[in-house]
């Protein structure tokens, strides 16, 4: 046999696998039962919701971590220091499992203790909660940073036009500080997207979860672990979009570096 | 009226019966264990242009930024509008605002211009210019953007309304600071060291609309290095050493026939 036999040989060897495994292929991560392509689907928005979500919840946190880190008194700062750096200390899954179980069980003693009916929380509310606190102690201190990056000048002209602290923060220094804080909002927002996959092991139906269901149940796991990483190839890459067009906006009254060079 | 020299005409003189607009009495300042300003006191009448002169940390820019409490005062009096500051102490011993929304109230009649500018970096000229009257004064947005126009054309930058700070000259910048604060009808114009920031060619544009403010009867308090404009401009001059006002008087006295050595000597240097 000729070298050139055995290339063509295998080519038509690897031609009939392709063939054969794409119809197999197409027929596994169809959207319509038997497919589980719209399970590996409901999965993904699951992870969007919470990743929003928490983001959301973080933002929150963040802004006023940051502004008792900043701004508060010796006691509210040092509660803020133990909280940013207990969440920052232990690994996320540890925070999650921690907070997921302990922290629906101390919910449930309380309405109990008070009389109430014990509630199923949901898992979405949960997810959200959690993350949303872990993402709270890293946005706490992106946002500081942020904030100590915006010329003081500014500040203190707003403060001496005699605006109220919560105009200065909504009208000032928010908007001013959103360039600084932008790549690494941005960098919390996708670790977000990846770290619902971490509420899987709570049993959240999220996209690693149904990734999980529908590589067991079909034993096709490089098909659907594959997919799975194409989604969230895709969730980060219209993220990186969106994010682009945020971050051009927030830095219109700063000249473009490229200008300057 | 027939008699009135040419000077005065230039130079808007207030009248003794005038109201006082801003009065400062015995202010102390202290930054821990630097004692800033050891008992100064200041009057602005109506119509007054009260320029602080002095050499580099005499106190002067502390003592206009404690008039609008940028700077918390040790103790003193500081009225404005006839209006005293409350004030009181914390739980550290400083001495803060006793009541924010009289602080803020005050604040938002004293027009304050920066030796930096200090204009907001995220929002256009027009922006800047509108922004305390919307937000702060309650203006309706269409009255206050037309007074921006106003206030803009009127220190040269129409045709810049809808640029961003960074994208201008430094003169541009403070004549810009200027229309904002103008925008506000302050009662009074603080002026801190408003041309010590700017190159030398951009000092002039800067000076002539202050100059312009002086001479229609603004009420205004100056901190400025520039001596030559303030015997030009003041009705009253306030040379400040060491915490402490050494001599004042009209700025012909000030400038022509000074007594104390340090101002002779202060004026000597920087002519």
């Amino acid at each position: 046999m000729t070298a050139a036999d055995a290339s063509n040989s295998g080519a038509t060897l690897i031609d009939a696998f392709l063939s054969a495994s794409t119809a197999g292929i197409i027929e596994l991560l169809s959207p319509n039962p038997p497919g589980w392509g719209g399970a590996l689907l409901v999965g993904l928005l699951h992870s969007i919701e919470i990743a929003l979500g928490a983001t959301c919840l973080g933002l929150l946190i963040g802004t006023g971590g940051a502004y008792g880190k900043l701004y508060g008194g010796p006691v509210v700062r040092d509660l803020l220091a133990v909280y940013t750096t207990i969440v920052r200390a232990v690994p996320e899954l540890v925070l999650i499992l921690l907070l997921y179980y302990a922290g629906t069980d101390l919910i449930n003693q309380a309405l109990t203790a008070m009389g109430y009916q014990r509630v199923d929380i949901s898992g979405l509310a949960a997810g959200i909660a959690v993350l949303g606190f872990v993402q709270g102690a890293y946005s706490t201190e992106v946002i500081r940073g942020a904030i100590l990056a915006i010329p003081q000048g500014q500040i203190e002209a707003a403060r001496a036009y005699g605006m109220s602290p919560g105009l200065l923060l909504r009208r000032i220094t928010l908007p001013a500080m959103l360039p600084f804080a932008i790549p690494g909002l941005a960098n919390l927002w996708l670790i977000a997207t990846k770290d619902t996959a971490l509420l899987a092991v709570v049993g959240f139906y999220e996209l690693a979860l149904a990734t999980r269901q529908a590589a067991g149940v079909t034993k096709a796991y490089f098909t659907f672990f594959f997919a799975a990483a194409v989604l969230y190839l895709l969730l980060s890459l219209f993220s990186n979009l969106i994010i682009g067009r945020v971050e051009a906006w927030s830095r219109r009254g700063m000249p473009s570096l490229k200008e300057a060079r | 009226m027939m008699a009135q020299s040419a000077a005065s005409v230039l130079k808007h003189t207030a009248q003794d019966g005038a109201a006082e607009a801003i009065h400062v009495e015995n202010l102390h300042k202290r930054f821990g264990e630097l004692h800033v300003l050891k008992g100064v006191s200041l009057s602005a009448r109506d119509g007054e242009v009260i320029a602080i002169i002095g050499g580099s940390g005499s106190g002067k820019s502390t003592l206009l930024r404690c008039i609008n409490c940028l700077e918390n005062p040790t103790s003193g009096i500081i009225r404005v509008n006839g209006e005293e500051i409350k004030l009181k102490a914390d739980s550290h011993g400083h001495t803060v605002p006793a009541d924010r929304k009289q602080i803020e109230r005050i604040r938002s009649k004293l027009g304050m211009v920066f030796q930096n500018f200090n204009l907001w970096s995220h929002m256009t000229l027009i922006e800047n210019v509108i922004e305390v009257p919307v937000h702060v004064l309650g203006v309706k947005r269409d009255v206050a953007i037309s007074g921006a126009e106003k206030l803009l054309a009127r220190v040269g930058l129409a045709e810049k309304r809808d640029v961003y700070p960074a994208y201008l000259s430094g003169g541009q910048q403070q004549r810009a600071a200027i229309a904002r604060a103008l925008a506000i009808n302050p009662r009074v114009m603080l002026f801190d060291e408003p041309t010590s920031a700017l190159d030398p060619e951009l000092v002039g544009e800067v000076l002539k609309v202050i100059g312009d403010l002086a001479r229609e009867g603004r009420t205004m308090v100056l901190v400025t290095h520039e001596m030559k404009f303030a015997r030009e401009v003041a009705t009253h001059v306030v040379y400040l050493y060491n915490g402490l006002v050494e001599e004042e008087g009209p700025p012909e006295q000030i400038f022509g026939a000074p007594r104390s050595e340090r101002l002779k000597q202060f004026i000597r240097n920087i002519g």
